[in-house]
């Protein structure tokens, strides 16, 4: 349960209140903006647009699929969200479907709902849209493969944009909830980047144009963004699991931590690869290998839909 | 087939100027479909006219060309005039509150967060005045017999209920024209004939695309047959039913 | 499947507090978790003098005794995660235990950190569910709105709740079909591969979202043929009273009271 997708959401009591409101204030900015554009380019078919495909993203989120001994794979959808929809109307939807389950479930705190929309909302727009537009236009198997190792990407930095704001709350230890955040993550991420590219093959086959549309919607600035996170989530990541004094020094110098935290263990948590030993190398590695992987199973699903869609149109 | 138009019974009182007139109407939808190819019809007001054929025949295609959601034509004609005015876009503001629509599916008709939100909308965005639109609001779910549920969420009501508050959301607006599609479809019999019972109360002008050809009998003296984005018969509803051969030409046997 | 139900129960119940204006709950609400937030760690009287408030304000709402704790409970797997600062803060060690390779040690100062994490994220759930328990949907919509958050977000919240039942509902029906033809040996182990069975699901969602955009478009017409023109207009019923004055301040008064002590007793 606590495995599940859902679970990024982040309650009231684990932020503190400098983290919470510094994430307010971007996440106002954020959602001012998506207003603003969205509205330019949609007008008066915005609100029923936004308030349907909110309403589509939370019921997907229902949709499920066995894996293994009882777990099963879900959506978060916010990536897919921002590609078809396009990164602004993708960010408004998010914020939608956050507020709603902060209010009426709890899913999520009222005064954390500012860090729940960046984690959410705009990241997966950044990184999601961003790596999707750099390859959207390169044909089909290349487009559905940048949708998957984006949603893949765009559900490992949301897990750690978490840890790190829970950790500058000093509500958890970063050197355990890191590489924990990050490792399970990578897993969940897999099963979003499945079904993205699942969900997205069966649009571009039936309504293309909606793709289209939403390719036209936003500019490079998108793509630049996207691969800047990208980049600092693939740095940032070794980076935290392996110095975790370092994240804490930071944090100490900058006063978000009244107490210098102590490494909680003597040893460094497992999340190398053992034959380089523990070394920033080997988390690098690491994190490239899990990319890795997700591509070939992207190319694989990308390539079995291909046939399969192939076979049903004749 | 030739077009049959069968004159209906004079008026008593001579109407001189049709509330509804579509002078050879076309549309082609964006992706080739042509779904209308030269309707023409006029309807009298206080008429009751029931809009059939089989699925495709362009029934709800012309029925969204009433409240121009369509588009106009390009070549700058207005092949449909409502109470006297043709529908142009200037005029759709006007257009829409004159010409209720009630379309199939009450869930995307009912799209407020109460009851009472979606009979006001209407009113609301006319620029009535507060005090006015809880008055209509008031007046009409009473007509439809759901004033019990004005605090309600639509989500909440039964199909039935729906369809009836779908009713009231457009006759706050205080319609001359009355546009429905398939009111009667997915009912059970009981909430049927209530609904039924509900229209044949209901004073306006009425267009209804139904395939309950029981209802048509019922409620509307005069029917128009649709088949393939034309009128292929228009007369008294009596004459036209018991034409069993032009009702299995147009797949409306049985 | 959707857990509105459970709480739709007390949703119609008449109480002073079912009454009040709902900016007043919305307000109060975020002061609520703001000031427990601002409670250094281990105000254990200011947190006890909040739980207090709530049960003061369960009791104005005519909630069973224990209702709001009991609904609170779902805040507790992200207190998994910080059971990790039970160790990570300098302080003296109050136990230790081996963990494979790993000596992990729990400090008076962690205990007291994560305590105090928990007693805030409980407070704060609990009132959050106190307001939603109190304010009909719609009437938390008109307060947001009254608040001045944007009419064009507030607006596109109502329509996800407007649609979330039939959608989920649509997404009930893919699910059920796909079961009607999982049939699984007795042995319980599913079929097809990981990826087949992901690709059966990213189909149904793909299928949800065309169905999905269909209906908006459908609504859309809907709204256009009775005059909406982009500008969403609502009425607003809410007025404030003295009441809701009076209990705002009451509430206000209260809340500081509980920040006085909490700093004082550190």
């Amino acid at each position: 349960m606590f495995l599940a997708s859902a679970q990024l959401h982040i309650p009231d009591g684990f932020l503190s209140l400098l983290i919470a409101a510094f994430a307010w204030l971007l996440a106002l900015i954020a959602v001012a903006a998506a207003v603003r554009r969205a509205q330019a380019t949609l007008d008066e078919r915005l609100v029923p647009l936004a308030g349907v495909m909110a309403a589509f993203i939370f019921a997907g989120q229902m949709i499920n699929f066995p894996v293994a001994g009882g777990t099963s794979g879900h959506l978060i959808g916010a990536t897919l969200a921002a590609i078809v929809l396009g990164p602004w109307l993708g960010i408004l939807v998010m914020t939608a479907v956050i507020a709603l389950q902060a209010l009426l479930f709890q899913d999520g705190g009222l005064v954390a709902m500012g860090a729940n929309i960046l984690v959410m909302g705009v990241i997966p727009a950044l990184v999601g849209y961003g790596l999707y537009r750099l390859v959207a236009g390169r044909g089909r198997r290349v487009a559905l493969l940048g949708a998957g190792i984006a949603a893949w990407l765009s559900v490992v930095a949301a897990a750690l944009l978490t840890a790190l704001f829970l950790g500058f709350s000093n509500t958890v230890s970063f050197a355990i909830v890191v590489p924990v955040m990050l490792g399970i993550h990578a897993l969940i991420g897999l099963g979003e980047a499945l079904i993205t590219v699942g969900a997205l093959s069966f649009i571009r086959a039936a309504r293309p144009q909606l793709l289209e549309r939403s390719a036209a919607v936003a500019g490079r600035g998108w793509i630049a963004g996207g691969l800047v996170v990208t980049l600092l989530v693939v740095l940032l990541s070794p980076f935290a699991s392996s110095f975790p004094d370092g994240l804490e020094w930071v944090a100490g110098k900058t006063g978000f931590l009244a107490n210098a935290q102590d490494a909680p263990y003597e040893l460094l948590p497992d999340y190398t690869i053992p034959l380089l030993g523990e070394t920033a190398l080997s988390t690098i590695a690491a994190g490239l290998l899990g990319a890795l992987l997700v591509a070939v199973v992207s190319l694989l699903a990308a390539r079995a839909l291909r046939s399969r869609s192939a076979e049903r149109s004749h | 087939m030739p077009v049959q138009h069968l004159q209906p019974a004079p008026a008593t009182t001579a109407e001189p100027e049709p509330t509804l007139a579509v002078r050879d109407l076309h549309f082609t939808y964006p992706d080739g479909t042509a779904a209308l190819r030269g309707v023409s019809l006029s309807v009298a007001a206080g008429e009751k006219v029931a809009l059939v054929g089989p699925n495709g025949a362009g029934k709800s295609t012309l029925m969204l060309h009433l409240n121009g959601l369509l588009g106009e034509p390009q070549d700058g004609s207005a092949p449909i005039t409502v109470a006297g005015l043709p529908v142009t876009r200037p005029n759709l503001p006007l257009i829409r509150a004159r010409v209720g629509m009630v379309f199939q599916n009450p869930d995307d008709q009912l799209f407020s967060p109460t009851v009472f939100d979606d009979v006001a909308f209407g009113p609301l965005h006319m620029g009535l005045p507060e005090a006015e639109v809880r008055e209509r609001v008031a007046r009409d779910l009473a007509l439809v017999g759901m004033s019990e549920v004005a605090g309600r969420m639509s989500h909440h009501l039964s199909l039935g209920q729906k369809k009836r508050v779908s009713i009231a959301t457009v006759l706050s607006m205080d319609p001359e024209i009355l546009v429905l599609d398939e009111p009667s479809a997915g009912l059970d019999p009981r909430a049927r004939r209530s609904l039924i019972a509900l229209l044949a109360e209901l004073p306006q002008t009425m267009l209804v695309a139904s395939h309950d050809l029981q209802l048509v009998r019922q409620l509307l003296p005069r029917t128009i047959v649709m088949d393939e984005g034309r009128v292929v018969a228009d007369g008294p509803t009596s004459t036209l039913l018991a034409d069993t051969d032009l009702l299995e030409a147009h797949g409306l046997a049985g | 499947m959707l857990p509105t139900a459970a709480f739709d129960r007390y949703l119609h119940g008449e109480s002073l507090i079912h009454r009040l204006d709902p900016r007043v709950k919305l307000v109060v609400t975020m002061l609520f978790i703001v000031s427990n937030l601002l409670l250094p760690d281990g105000a254990w009287l200011a947190f006890l003098a909040a739980g207090g408030f709530l049960l003061l304000g369960a009791r104005l709402a005519h909630l069973p005794p224990g209702y709001l704790l009991r609904r609170s409970v779902l805040a507790l797997p992200f207190a998994l995660a910080a059971v990790t600062v039970l160790f990570s803060q300098t302080g003296q060690p109050l136990w230790a235990f081996r963990l494979g390779a790993w000596t992990l040690a729990v400090s008076d100062a962690g205990l007291l950190r994560f305590a105090s994490i928990l007693a805030r994220s409980l407070l704060s759930v609990q009132m959050a569910i106190l307001l939603t328990v109190t304010t009909s949907f719609p009437d938390l919509m008109h307060g947001l709105r009254h608040l001045r958050v944007p009419g064009v977000l507030v607006a596109i919240i109502g329509f996800m709740y407007r649609y979330l039942f039939v959608l989920a509902d649509e997404a009930s029906r893919l699910l059920r079909a796909r079961a009607a033809r999982s049939a699984a040996p007795a042995a319980g182990q599913a079929g097809g591969s990981v990826i087949w069975r992901a690709r059966v699901a990213g189909s149904m969602v793909g299928q949800l979202f065309l169905r999905s955009y269909e209906r908006n478009e459908r609504v859309y017409n809907a709204m256009l043929a009775r005059g909406y023109r982009g500008q969403l207009l609502t009425m607003n019923p809410h007025v404030m009273t003295a009441r809701d004055w009076l209990a705002g301040l009451a509430a206000v008064l209260l809340l500081a009271a509980i920040q006085l002590a909490g700093r004082l007793a550190a």
